[in-house]
């Protein structure tokens, strides 16, 4: 049963110099890796970069014997070695923090740490080895966790760290990260990018993925650059910058976008007094006023956790609001149905999008009709038209550019920019009348991202109101015609979009600028 | 109704309890081994009867009660081999497959019981041990400290199920695999090793169980002889939360139903005795509405893992 090799712990910080030469990787109707080839020297910070399914997670997966490829080599410090499962990887000194986390709710840290570990009390499970050298770790790298509280009971900052500290107790000399920072605040990727260095400094190797440029910027020492499975090419980080990696990433420029000038309409959506209970019961919305016009965009910017996920989910009434009403054209949903909602015009792009906005085994055209299955153009008595139901999802995937090998496709295998594409051309296809977005472009690469925003522009200049929840301040700042900002709960202040520096947004952000 | 409130008869109905809750002991606990590291296991009643009739074949063939117990725990492990192999490795849907295991287990011990039996017989079962001085007590030493071998196994085994989740790399390792396999594989743990051996503990588990009707309690078989038993012990380890403890609690509520309904047909009260007969069924339902807590139950029950999901 123990599959972990007491070889790696003599040797934690010796770093795996890795050489990966010509992969292929094929899935069902696509080719995830063509012909790549991938290199880190020891005590380097390469980054992959590539737009959503480029196959950055496809070709990490098979360093860590996740998967193996169809067609390859891997060399680990000049031998050739094939990875037959993650135990293997692990022997080699191979970590690896997944996109998602792996990690198991109900144990608590010290648990998840000591699982897949031999056990020095063999039959019991050794927490207290654990418990030892977590504390020297935690003191080496400045990554506190605290071992004796259940997984379910972190924040995702402190999940990472978590995963953090289990790589480096397992002995990883060579760490992949696949998009870390996806879902941290700005201040936990500045801490770890600290942790990050001093890992370096301790010789560590480290291979970073993350669509967000500036990030790549600040801590790779070299970058390699996917496109559609190929490696289009790598460039030390001093010999490069950001125009020439989105070009490689996406095959063209990339212009910023403008906002043009326009006088907002009537409202589309007023927020008067609203509260509501979080997910502890305790009050997570202490009274929001908030209004948005046709033909504006709102931003509401935050540090994570300060009720703007409750705010989402009352607005699309998978919340009950405790007070307050909330107003669609003039008309109060308070006590509607999500599905009322939707036919009063409201469009609703949510954060968790495999929980709440899609179903990951049905097909991309299934999703496509989650909503509308029963709308008229598309049924006729109790059977639905499937020709009428056809030509609509191609034609949404073809207009949003999703990358899908076929309308049948279960719609997991797709990519995350990908995804959540799909689910805004699906809701942008109802003509609505004002958008809610809720993060609509974590995890979604550059290309996409500026399509995503295009779209939300788009939606702004034909009337129709946007709210924009987002925990990036940058997205906020471009697109929005008024920021609002929340902060434990309430609105404590707006301002219009050029009007207020980034330092004053912070600082309101944190509480103190109000 | 006056016969049933005396000391003797309360007695006697605790003593009753304690017999008819050692295979739901057995089959329960072994079902929550499967079930944490993710497998629910619909066979344990089929199970329960191959291996009830192996205990009870060897036995009477052999006349060593020990030989019997031996032949249902190695076919308890057969059978768990073969539902971990269905349910595992062809990752087939678990329900149905342990239908399946159900199925073959009822035909089949009851075809080998035609063919090789025939008649009612019955065998010496293994008898009560009195524990020196625990037994002579007053009132708990007659109802708790004078079981027979199987039975004290299967109440040892409540603390000891405990330890081994609670305490043990193995029980990380089962419950780690369970509510979120994609996790464990990562750490580079196999999650179908985790599975198998699970399954399979489980099924050594339900072949005691079988024993323990066969040939010490009941001391003979005949078609059926669990009466969906199996099914009864799949309900409690939901009841009990997935915890040692809570399934004890199920196996007794559910046995001092069962002993006081037979007490009432013996002490030859007027109530019809269908009605008694349901009496532990309904409870049991009753129970389970009333108890029902999914909170705890693994999140990966019923998922069979292919790795690269999620
Ligand atoms: N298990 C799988 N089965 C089938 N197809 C898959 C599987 N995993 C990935 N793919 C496909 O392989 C391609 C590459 O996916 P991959 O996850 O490697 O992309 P990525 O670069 O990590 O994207 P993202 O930035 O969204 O994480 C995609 O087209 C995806 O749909
Ligand atoms: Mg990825």
């Amino acid at each position: 049963m123990e599959t972990k090799a007491a070889a790696s712990k003599a040797a934690p910080a010796k770093p795996g110099r890795v050489e990966m030469r010509d992969i292929v990787k094929c899935f069902p109707g696509v080719r995830a890796n063509s012909q790549v080839c991938f290199d880190v020297s020891p005590g380097e910070v390469h980054a992959l970069l590539g737009e959503n399914g480029a196959g950055k997670s496809t070709l990490m997966r098979q360093l860590y014997g996740m998967y193996q490829p169809d067609e390859g080599e891997i060399l680990i410090d000049g031998l050739p070695r094939s990875f037959r499962s993650p135990a293997d990887a692990i022997r080699a000194g191979i970590g690896m923090i997944h996109q998602h986390f792996m990690l198991v709710p109900t144990l608590t840290v010290a648990q998840n740490i000591a699982l897949g570990e031999r056990s020095g009390r063999w039959p019991l499970a050794d927490t207290k080895r654990v418990v030892a050298r977590v504390r020297d770790l935690a003191e080496e790298y400045g990554l506190a966790v605290d071992l004796d509280a259940y997984v379910w009971q972190l924040s995702v900052g402190e999940q990472q760290r978590v995963e953090i500290v289990k790589a480096l107790y397992k002995g990883a000399g060579l760490i992949i990260l696949d998009e870390p920072t996806a879902v941290l605040t700005p201040q936990e990727v500045d801490d770890l990018f600290v942790t990050f260095r001093r890992m370096v400094a301790e010789g560590h190797s480290l291979i970073f993925i993350s669509h967000k440029l500036g990030e790549v910027m600040a801590i790779a020492d070299r970058v390699t650059v996917l496109r559609d499975g190929q490696a289009v090419g790598s460039r030390m980080i001093s010999e490069t910058n950001r125009d020439e990696l989105v070009h490689m990433m996406v095959g063209r420029e990339i212009k910023q976008l403008e906002p043009r000038a326009l006088e907002a309409g009537a409202s589309r959506l007023r927020i008067q007094g609203l509260r509501a209970l979080g997910d502890r019961g305790t009050e997570a919305l202490c009274g929001i006023d908030l209004e948005v016009r046709s033909g504006e965009i709102v931003g509401i910017a935050g540090v994570s956790g300060n009720g703007q996920r409750e705010l989402a989910e009352c607005l699309a009434g998978m919340r009950a609001a405790s007070a307050g009403t909330v107003c669609l054209n003039g008309r109060d949903i308070g006590a509607a149905s999500l599905n009322e909602r939707v036919d009063a015009g409201m469009a609703y792009v949510p954060e968790e999008r495999m929980r709440d906005g899609a179903i990951g085994e049905f097909s991309v055209k299934e999703n496509v009709f989650l909503h509308d299955h029963a709308a008229r153009r598309f049924r006729r008595g109790i059977f639905m038209k499937a020709r009428a139901m056809n030509e609509h999802a191609a034609e949404l995937v073809r207009e949003f550019s999703v990358k899908t090998p076929s309308l049948d496709t279960p719609l997991k295998t797709l990519s995350g920019g990908n995804i959540q594409k799909l689910i805004l051309a699906r809701e942008l296809s109802r003509s609505p009348a004002l958008i809610v977005a809720a993060q609509p472009t974590r995890g979604v690469d550059v290309g996409s991202t500026w399509y995503i925003h295009q779209c939300l522009l788009q939606q702004r200049e034909a009337g129709t109101g946007v709210l924009l929840i987002s925990e990036d301040l940058d997205e906020i700042r471009a697109l929005s015609d008024r920021i609002a900002v929340i902060y434990e709960g309430v609105i404590v202040g707006i301002v219009e979009r050029d009007s207020a520096s980034v330092q004053e947004i912070g600082l309101m952000m944190s509480g103190v600028g109000a | 109704m006056k016969g049933l409130l005396s000391w003797n008869v309360l007695s006697g109905i605790l003593n009753t309890m304690i017999g008819l809750a050692t295979p739901f002991l057995f089959a329960a606990l072994g079902e929550t081994f499967a079930q944490t590291a993710g497998v629910v296991n619909l066979g344990v009643d089929g199970i329960m009867l191959l291996s009830a009739f192996a205990a009870f074949y060897v036995t009477l063939s052999s006349g060593s009660l020990a030989l019997g117990l031996l032949a249902a725990l190695l076919v308890g492990l057969a059978m768990g081999l073969l539902m971990s192999f269905v349910s595992v490795t062809l990752k087939a849907e678990q329900g149905v497959s342990g239908i399946g295991l159900y199925m073959f287990g009822l035909g089949m011990s009851s075809l080998l019981f035609k063919v090789l039996i025939g008649t009612v017989k019955t065998v010496d079962g293994f008898k009560p041990i009195a524990i020196p001085l625990l037994s002579n007590l007053p009132f708990v030493g007659p109802i708790l400290f004078r079981a027979n071998i199987l039975t004290y196994c299967a109440f040892l085994l409540v603390p000891a199920s405990w330890w081994l989740l609670e305490k043990t790399n193995l029980g990380l390792k089962l419950k780690a695999v369970g509510q979120n396999p994609a996790a464990a594989d990562s750490v580079g743990i196999s999650v179908s090793r985790v599975r198998y051996l699970a399954v399979c503990m489980g099924a050594v588990l339900a072949g005691a169980a079988g024993a323990s009707l066969s040939i010490a309690q009941l001391n003979l078989f005949q078609d059926n002889l669990t009466a969906g038993q199996g099914f009864i012990a799949v309900a409690l380890v939901y009841f009990g939360g997935w915890r040692p403890v809570g399934v004890l609690a199920g196996a007794l509520l559910f046995s001092v139903a069962n002993s006081f309904q037979l007490w009432v047909q013996v002490l030859g009260v007027k109530v019809p005795s269908s009605l008694a007969v349901m009496l532990p069924y309904v409870l049991t339902i009753l129970a389970l509405t009333v108890t029902a807590n999914r909170a705890r139950q693994p999140a990966a029950l019923n998922k069979p893992f292919e790795r690269g999901e999620s």
